[in-house]
């Protein structure tokens, strides 16, 4: 891939005219997807995808294009040198923008990440066996993915990496379910054969009858996962700087009001881990750590370098969307042995589900319960919940009601694969609030 | 850059001893282009293009998504998909055989009187820059926005036993956005909610004088939401306009009835559904004046189509009539696994996605009752537009909504704006709860490019046509 990616930009460059500059990004993948249902195999394939997405810039103007690669450089510079034209013929019929960004030479970076994943023809045989005897549902993405970027004045990058995710859920026998999500680079049979197991274990406690709740108030404890669910809204009418400006972020009261959330949040954007490139889709290399709420208080919004250029602020080399890529949350003091017994009385909430700003000036967010959520009483869980909606705000439950922090951090990856496979994860501990609202 | 590609010609080029073979070939161009704040911020195009190869061996099938459209090319996926359903079938869920893609031969093409070319870019970009300035209509918009797209679609599928299908698809999706603010105090309205405003048509659509109407009563929504009062909370009538019928149908309607949902396919992911198999012809999901039905003929709807991607022939059929429900939205897979009836919606969202059960066009069958007698019904109540904000769990039953738009209704008549109108409820509770619905003259037909569904992940278009409707005693409620 990397070759088709050298061969297809440096060619592309070569055939701009003066005063014309093209920022080029590539994303493909080589994957293997099996579904499962019912401890069985419900649709296994396999995908090879690229795909190249370019930016023409003249005079002042901007145009962008993209085109499937097939992997034949005669078809694939066809196809780029045929968009190249469109491009500069659309280029003068469109509006100047004055918000552009043109491209820079600021280094560049080669990232290959060699690892001994999950061969294909194995996968079946690797991950059934450790199911047996469970109804296991969910699936498997594996094999490499790629992202590049080069621009027509000499900037490259190119990342490079092969990894598994098996994405699922245990189900008993009323329905009941735990969720899964086991994800590496290296296969490790052993260490996902105890994986299995731990979730087989939690999936006991689930076999208890399980509650109505009413609706009202409750002290609840957010497992990472949940919590993970919570800071993916940031990246949705949130954090972004375009957001705020635009009159379209729940930080607006911490912008406006200088509300704070509570002293013990604290979120970082942090690339060290190396979960996904550092560079985004225009080829800009992002800081390592960037703090965005310290203590509570909003230090940093996610900043692009056409916001920075239209609001006349400083780029911190936001993808253009503005939203998280690798977010890491501070820990605290709670150790997840004393959760529970902390608790005392009130909710254990390992997953949420189908988040949704419900006001979004007020930081209110409404979504459900899933997977194993549980009533704890007297220091000890009672039993699994019925399913239950909340509808709560974040500067509540990462505000005033913030009781205490886990004092550990779970990695949680992304695995969403709409268009293709993703890269990122977002890294938090637990949280423990007084008081969550449940509303039907 | 399209190429020209012989699918019956790639077909002879596969050379496994499979039961049966597809082939199915996915071009597809999208054109956006986007004006905020009175400069252009997107003006592109990309076009994806490639070819799934689907192989049944064993009782299982297997695929290789290729953008390699060579002979060779898909002789080495055919290969590599055998294989893949060769290991799998000794662990399948199901035992397909054959009548899994039924062969059917016919073609489809999008309704339009103008073709794509016949705006250029620098049109498009004219209309788009002054519909924003009409949008515009005080300094108290602080952003504003308009936006078309433009898709193109073109669909090819041939098979080993005999399918040979061509469906070409012209689509656009189109918004206008204002977006009013004092401090954190901020509201926004838009064309029909969130990209509601989706049809399978040409560019007839753009006319510029009913866009630039449109704008301005967007714009002058918006700045009349900043001073309005919130929503009352309480139970109260609620009177539903087309564009927010739309989620409410596709949410707490369309997703409980896809087969593969209630076989437990999606319940890692997208989830279960509350309905079950022996529920259809049972049912009483709602009132008695509740017709929906599965319809890919409507002209214009957005997910319109002749055949679905197995094959099967689309017809329009009732899901539920007089509030009972009769049909469950499963392909042909779905249909074989389950005994039940279904319909055409075995849907892949490209080449690199294997089809799974997808709505496509879902609709409430209009009733007898114009606005206004709706409205004359209600003694005290909400009347709300617009979408802003959806969540339901994961068995399709507690929902709520968040609309951009309201009107309180008091004595019969529509009387002051309202901000931050939002309702809750449970699906089948809300939809007997039916208790009018409009006539022709109060339907609508909106849809949404971004149903989101299964594993891997596939977003795709769906259609939902409805007129405005009445409920009876809803949970309402405003903002913080």
């Amino acid at each position: 891939m990397e070759q088709i990616f050298n061969n297809l930009s440096e060619s592309l460059f070569s055939d701009l005219k003066k005063g014309e500059e093209v920022i080029l990004s590539f994303s493909g993948e080589n994957s293997q997807f099996i579904r499962f249902n019912n401890g069985s195999v419900r649709q296994t394939g396999l995908v090879d995808d690229a795909e190249i997405e370019l930016k023409f810039i003249s005079n002042g103007r901007i145009c962008g294009g993209g085109f499937t690669v097939s992997g034949n450089l005669d078809v694939d510079l066809k196809r780029g040198r045929q968009e190249i034209l469109r491009m500069r013929q659309e280029s003068s019929q469109i509006p100047i923008d004055p918000f552009l960004v043109l491209p820079t030479n600021s280094g560049s970076s080669h990232e290959v990440k060699k690892s001994d994943g999950l061969k294909f023809e194995n996968s079946v045989d690797a991950i059934l066996p450790a199911m047996a005897g469970v109804d296991f549902v969910g699936i498997l993405a594996n094999g490499k993915m790629f992202r590049g970027n080069a621009n027509s004045v000499g900037q490259k990058h190119w990342f490079e990496t092969d990894s598994y995710s098996l994405d699922y859920s245990l189900v008993t026998p009323d329905h009941q379910m735990v969720k899964g999500s086991f994800s590496g680079t290296d296969w490790d049979q052993k260490g996902y054969e105890e994986y299995v197991e731990r979730s087989k274990r939690k999936l006991v406690l689930m076999e208890r009858k399980p509650i109505q709740m009413k609706t009202g108030d409750y002290r609840t404890w957010f497992e990472s996962a949940a919590v993970s669910d919570f800071l993916g809204m940031f990246s949705w009418n949130g954090i972004s700087e375009a957001s705020l400006r635009q009159g379209c972020s729940g930080f607006g009261k911490m912008r406006h009001n200088d509300t704070r959330l509570s002293p013990k949040f604290s979120i970082v954007e942090d690339f060290s881990p190396g979960f996904c490139p550092k560079f985004n889709s225009d080829g800009e290399v992002a800081p390592n750590s960037l703090a965005l709420i310290e203590n509570g208080m909003l230090k940093n919004t996610l900043v692009s370098s056409r916001s920075a250029k239209e609001y006349g602020l400083s780029s911190n080399y936001a993808e253009s969307g503005e939203y998280l890529r690798s977010p890491k949350m501070s820990t605290g003091t709670l150790s997840h042995d004393d959760v529970v017994k902390t608790l005392d009385k009130g909710l254990f909430l390992s997953n949420i589900h189908y988040l949704n700003w419900s006001d979004n000036p007020g930081g209110r967010i409404t979504g459900l319960t899933r997977y194993a959520c549980f009533w704890v009483e007297g220091g000890e869980i009672v039993a699994p919940i019925e399913t239950m909606r909340f509808d709560d705000s974040f500067y509540r439950f990462f505000g005033d009601q913030l009781v205490d922090v886990e004092d550990s951090q779970t990695v949680n990856p992304e695995v969403g694969t709409y268009g293709g496979r993703s890269l990122g994860a977002t890294t938090c501990p637990g949280i423990l609030v007084d008081s969550f609202s449940l509303t039907l | 850059m399209k190429l020209d590609v012989d699918v019956k010609k790639l077909l002879g080029a596969v050379d496994v001893p499979a039961d049966w073979v597809g082939i199915r070939e996915v071009y597809e161009a999208h054109t956006p282009r986007m004006i905020r704040d009175g400069v252009p911020v997107v003006n592109a195009s990309s076009a994806t293009h490639g070819i799934m190869v689907e192989v049944l061996v064993n009782g299982q099938f297997g695929y290789f998504g290729t953008p390699d459209m060579t002979p060779s090319g898909i002789s080495k996926a055919a290969r590599s998909a055998f294989k893949q359903a060769e290991i799998a079938s000794k662990h399948a869920v199901f035992e397909f055989d054959q009548s899994a893609r039924p062969a059917h031969k016919g073609t489809f093409t999008s309704p339009f009187i103008k073709d794509r070319n016949s705006l250029s870019a620098g049109n498009l970009n004219e209309i788009l820059l002054e519909a924003y300035n009409h949008l515009k209509v005080s300094d108290k918009i602080v952003s504003a926005s308009t936006l078309c797209q433009v898709i193109e679609s073109n669909f090819k599928f041939v098979s080993s036993n005999g399918s040979d299908i061509h469906q070409d698809f012209l689509m656009f999706e189109f918004d206008l956005s204002a977006t009013a603010a004092d401090g954190s105090n901020q509201q926004t309205r838009t064309f029909g909610g969130m990209r509601g405003t989706c049809r399978q048509m040409g560019m007839e659509y753009f006319d510029k004088y009913e866009i630039y109407a449109n704008a301005t009563r967007i714009g002058e929504q918006a700045i009349e939401l900043l001073d309005a009062d919130d929503c009352p909370t309480g139970e109260m009538d609620l009177v539903i306009a087309p564009d927010q019928m739309m989620l409410q149908i596709h949410e707490s309607i369309g997703h409980a009835l896809e087969v593969d949902r209630i076989l437990g396919d999606e319940r890692n992911y997208a989830g279960w559904s509350f309905v079950k198999l022996e529920d259809f012809g049972t049912l009483k999901y709602g009132s008695d004046l509740m017709n929906i039905t599965f319809d890919p003929t409507l002209e214009s709807e957005y997910a319109s189509y002749a055949y679905d991607d197995g094959g099967l022939k689309a017809t329009k059929e009732h899901l539920i009539k007089d509030g009972v429900l009769v049909r469950g939205l499963g392909g042909q897979e779905s249909q074989i696994r389950s005994g039940l009836e279904g319909v055409a919606n075995f849907r892949a969202s490209s080449w690199n996605r294997a089809p799974i059960d997808r709505m496509a066009n879902i609709n409430l069958e209009p009733g007898s009752l114009s606005f206004d007698q709706l409205i004359a019904e209600v003694e005290y109540g909400v009347y709300v537009e617009s979408n802003k904000s959806w969540s339901i769990d994961d068995y399709r039953n507690k929902f709520q909504f968040g609309c951009e738009y309201g009107r309180l209704i008091e004595n019969g008549k529509l009387t002051k704006t309202l901000k931050n109108p939002n309702y809750r409820g449970v699906s089948t509770p809300f939809w007997n709860s039916l208790k009018g619905v409009g006539n022709e003259e109060t339907f609508g037909i909106y849809g949404t490019p971004n149903c989101g569904k299964g594993e891997p992940n596939q977003v795709i278009r769906v259609g939902h046509a409805s007129p405005a409707c009445l409920f009876d005693k809803i949970q309402v409620f405003g903002g913080v």
